[in-house]
């Protein structure tokens, strides 16, 4: 009856401006993006701007988080604990394997199934591709994947999606550059993926070595959306578009080493670079940030990199709530 | 051998299971992913006979054995276009040919060594994405393989 209770909490707290969201009360583990419909990531986008219309709620009084971080990642766990903390929640878990259990071989099924006696929903980051899937599996409360691997960081895609939309007005036939690491980089297939419901246009410019995979440029060819590969990252292209994603080139990436030298800096992006641009053109990034993107850039107004981090508060606590069956 | 010698011999098993239309290279892996080193049955193995369809084949016969669908669904993923006879009394009963299932459960390895599967003890689920050729997809690391990187467990 918890989430019951919360959940009316929640509505008596609501203004009357806000929508009520409805899709069902059972709750749900977030895997990868593609585990919502295009229905559910509009609905998701929508709630994460009541959310960050009003972030401070305590519609997820009573409720225990876990957040289970087998590998470090500061910024996706600080995101996800202060998304919690600010809807009144209470978070459990550790930072680290080395404070958990898992040092002294226990299994992530038995892990998994420990924590979800004490907690209400489980975050988790881990360092092996599959284990959220695994998790979602064996666990009795919903799972949200904060990273697996190489494999999938759906609030990731989530924030990208909702940084999209706050800036353009809207999601649909946009053009946007992905450039960099297109080959292993996770944030850039899944945000083609989320993107395909949305009739974009995407031009691809990498390296040779870090080129988009073919099951991508299959994915576009089967839903008719248009795309451009590109080697060189120039204004051409940057003039063209309305969201330039970028990511980071990688040198442990490369087997030769050569190879890296050479294209590093082919693909950074400097302030005059976006002389001719699109007034409406953002530049996001996943971040952390090297070299890819001059220091210069960000006191440009189409630098939206920091505040896209900032959205993944919203998008986390639409997600979080909505796993819980809450909205 | 002719047809007529080819048929008394597939007919002289009283019970059991025959299994033809084997591409010769592959006879062997399946005789080892039945595991038939290890059955005590009755086993007749012929291998590099004359196939209208395959050019050679192979073909194995295992008395008073009978295999269920998730046993025989292995030989799929190496000799796809294997046929199965099932025997009873000298009779061909049944006539199956193989066909891949759509997932498969606790069969194949994944190659990711970063897979959780890999690291858990935990059965592996692959979804058959193309049949022919064969491409399998991890239903843990999401990540594809191609037919001839597949291996069983």
């Amino acid at each position: 009856m918890a989430g019951y209770s919360s959940f009316f909490v929640f509505l008596s707290k609501r203004s009357k401006n806000e929508p009520i969201h409805l899709t069902g009360m059972s709750t749900k583990s977030i895997v990868s993006i593609t585990d919502y419909s295009k229905e559910q990531i509009l609905h998701i986008l929508d709630s994460a701007a009541n959310f960050e219309a009003n972030p401070n709620r305590t519609i997820l009084s009573g409720k225990v988080a876990a957040t289970l971080f087998f590998e470090p990642s500061t910024r996706t766990r600080l995101s996800f604990e202060t998304a919690v903390n600010r809807l009144g929640g209470r978070v459990i878990g550790f930072s680290d394997a080395s404070t958990s259990s898992f040092v002294k071989g226990e299994t992530l099924n038995d892990t998994i199934r420990m924590v979800s006696n004490y907690a209400d929903i489980i975050i988790m980051r881990h360092f092996l591709e599959g284990a959220a899937r695994y998790a979602s599996e064996v666990s009795s409360v919903p799972v949200i994947n904060a990273g697996d691997g190489s494999n999938q960081h759906p609030s990731q895609t989530m924030l990208d999606l909702y940084s999209i939309r706050k800036t353009q007005g809207k999601l649909t036939n946009l053009k946007i550059a992905m450039v960099g690491d297109l080959k292993y980089g996770r944030t850039v297939h899944s945000l083609l993926m989320a993107m395909s419901h949305f009739a974009p246009e995407f031009y691809f410019i990498a390296p040779d070595e870090l080129k988009m995979p073919d099951e991508y440029k299959l994915i576009c060819r089967e839903d008719g959306i248009p795309y451009t590969e590109i080697t060189e990252f120039s204004t051409d292209i940057i003039n063209e578009v309305d969201i330039l994603y970028m990511t980071r080139v990688q040198k442990e990436r490369f087997t030769d080493a050569m190879e890296y030298e050479k294209v590093k800096n082919v693909y950074t992006l400097r302030k005059d670079m976006l002389e001719g641009s699109r007034e409406n053109l953002r530049i996001l990034h996943p971040l952390p940030r090297v070299n890819e993107i001059d220091q210069d850039v960000d006191t440009s107004p189409k630098a939206y990199y920091f505040e896209q981090a900032r959205n993944g508060l919203y998008a986390r606590q639409a997600m979080i709530c909505n796993a819980l069956g809450m909205i | 051998m002719t047809t007529n010698e080819k048929e008394l011999q597939v007919k002289a098993l009283q019970n059991g299971t025959v299994i033809d239309h084997i591409p010769s290279d592959k006879l062997f892996k399946v005789v080892s992913l039945l595991q038939l080193e290890q059955v005590s049955n009755q086993i007749t193995i012929g291998n590099n006979l004359n196939s209208k369809l395959l050019g050679r084949k192979g073909i194995i016969k295992i008395a008073d054995r009978y295999y269920a669908e998730e046993e025989i669904s292995r030989i799929a993923l190496i000799a796809p276009f294997a046929k199965i006879n099932v025997i009873r009394d000298y009779e061909v009963i049944e006539k199956m040919q193989l066909s891949l299932p759509e997932n498969f459960t606790g069969i194949v390895k994944c190659p990711n060594p970063r897979c959780i599967t890999n690291n858990e003890p935990m059965k592996t689920r692959f979804e058959v994405m193309n049949n022919d050729p064969i491409i399998l997809k991890c239903q843990y690391c999401e990540r594809e393989i191609q037919q001839e990187d597949i291996q069983l467990l």
